[in-house]
């Protein structure tokens, strides 16, 4: 048997998604390269839908492939889904992920959360901003 | 295009090797034991495959043991060096850094037993100097284990003035020659060899066989009880077929190895010149002082099992360094003993070449690696912080 499913390589070979979305409203990177992965999520937000993702990432195959179909699993969906996401998704999603793999699906949900973290983030901001705008 | 380029972690059997094993299965299947004359026609192929070995290392039949291969020889020659020693109250065993694992974890359960380990530094060329064990021993080292190659980035130690050194203190020399044997010369005497262990499968031979040198004088302690074979070195009936296939396989290795050693030293040196064109890449270990047919690189920004994975996809098989290949967490102990940082160590390809590549496979696969490099770092967030200058690159 193969180390991997047909779908962890489908999404290895041709990665849905990869490269860096311009101005996005939320970014999240986790992981470092001591560890052997990175990964960094892009979105872009409108009216609540994920109108777009993107990623980056270094790592191996199922790193690759988890980053793809997370990207996948969230696109077009409202930001309360993709908070929801869980990590046990995107290893269905893939058909499964070897035990010791299991890691990288991890990372690819925390990817996402930080993304979103950012997104809010950014969203008090510009709240604040406001607020302090009216009240001068 | 298929191209095999892991011959470092095992190689296709040679056609010789496998029909002089043959008639060792259907017709001279006895137990060298026996005294019947079935039996006896197999310890007669054991006489002469063990002469045969012998005779390629420049050792007498009775020094050689055989075993299951390189790992056991590795674990019988250290246990035993360190068991002889242990009675004289020497407990102190120099070694280096970058050893096989069947080389450092016996160390490790001696040092857990009360014995002193030292590991030699390895330099970035990834290779040990003479000056260095002579500096290291001391009047209780029982054993100096030194490989003759690396198995990772293939550099080449000097393992006959390093012999020399420990004649001269009177210290046992044991040398793993895994990669070594059939590639690189090998004599036990001009090369002031105590102890050596081989396996056959790096060589064109049968998986599952080896042997341990011992030179004569050197006490054997058996790992495996129950029996009179091997001079009550190592129990079990004797793998007659296997042992038949290494002594043709070495036999056929050493007959032809400079011829081969011609040929795949230029087949090498094209494959690495090709991949030197790679920006950011590194050639791992010195450039000369390196088995024949081994090349080791590292590529900065990616990683390598996803490297290894779009090579097999293109017919190339090939090795990595990296964590995600073994499954632990930390790159290779190799790399990291030659001073390789983690993120760089990660992205390693190892080729290891045999005498069936050929000038349009190496230039094939110059052309497959390239693409995948440049394909990963297309989406890779390292390489993207190195090229926008975020971060700054540590291959130059």
């Amino acid at each position: 048997m193969a180390l991997y499913s047909e779908k962890v390589m489908d999404h290895f070979r041709n990665p849905r998604n990869t490269g860096v979305i311009e101005n996005a409203d939320g970014v999240g990177e986790v992981g470092n390269a001591k560890c052997g992965d990175i990964m960094k999520i892009y979105l872009k937000i409108e009216d609540d839908i994920i109108e777009d993702a993107r990623f980056e990432t270094f790592g191996c195959a199922s790193a690759i492939a988890s980053s793809s179909m997370a990207t996948e699993l969230i696109k077009k969906r409202p930001v309360s889904e993709a908070l929801a996401l869980t990590n046990q998704a995107v290893v269905e999603a893939l058909d499964g992920l070897p035990a010791h793999k299991v890691h990288c699906s991890v990372l690819a949900k925390e990817a996402i959360e930080k993304a979103l973290q950012d997104y809010y983030g950014k969203q008090d901001a510009a709240d604040c901003q406001i607020q302090k705008w009216r009240r001068s | 295009m298929r191209v095999y380029l892991d011959n470092a972690a095992t190689t296709k059997m040679s056609s010789t090797a496998m029909e002089a094993m043959l008639p060792y299965m259907d017709t001279v299947y006895g137990n060298p034991s026996s005294l019947h004359s079935a039996g006896q026609a197999a310890a007669e192929a054991l006489i002469t495959a063990r002469r045969r070995i012998a005779d390629c290392i420049g050792a007498s039949p009775k020094e050689i043991t055989f075993t299951s291969g390189g790992s056991e020889a590795d674990n019988q020659a250290i246990l035993s060096a360190a068991r002889a020693g242990e009675k004289k109250g020497r407990k102190h065993i120099i070694s280096t850094a970058f050893e096989h694992h069947a080389v450092l974890h016996t160390l490790q359960k001696l040092e857990k037993e009360g014995f002193e380990i030292t590991l030699l530094d390895v330099h970035e060329n990834g290779i040990v100097l003479p000056q260095q064990v002579a500096d290291a021993v001391r009047d209780d080292t029982c054993l100096v284990s030194v490989m003759y190659a690396n198995n990772e980035i293939g550099t080449i130690q000097p393992i006959e003035a390093i012999g020399k050194i420990c004649r001269e203190k009177g210290v046992l020399f044991h040398t793993d020659a895994v990669q070594a044997a059939g590639h690189l010369s090998i004599n036990v005497e001009e090369q002031n060899i105590d102890m050596l262990s081989l396996s056959a499968h790096k060589f064109h031979g049968p998986k599952g066989i080896g042997i341990l040198y011992a030179r004569a004088g050197v006490p054997l302690a058996p790992l495996i009880e129950g029996g009179a074979q091997e001079w009550g070195r190592r129990a079990g009936t004797e793998n007659i077929p296997a042992i038949v296939g290494m002594a043709a396989a070495l036999e056929e290795a050493c007959t032809h190895r400079e011829d081969n050693a011609k040929r795949l030293c230029s087949l090498r040196d094209k494959l690495i010149a090709g991949l030197w064109q790679i920006p950011h890449a590194i050639l791992n270990g010195d450039a000369a002082k390196r088995l024949p047919g081994n090349v080791s690189f590292c590529f900065e920004g990616i990683e390598g099992e996803s490297l290894l994975l779009l090579l097999d996809d293109k017919g190339i098989c090939a090795s990595s360094g990296s964590a995600c290949t073994s499954g632990s967490l930390d790159p290779s102990h190799v790399l990291l003993a030659i001073g390789r940082v983690h993120d760089i160590a990660h992205g390693s390809l190892r080729l290891t070449l045999s005498e069936e590549n050929t000038e349009e496979q190496i230039a094939y696969t110059v052309e497959a690696v390239k693409e995948a490099v440049a394909y990963l770092r297309s989406f890779s967030p390292v390489w993207h912080d190195l090229v926008s200058g975020r971060k700054e690159f540590v291959i130059k």
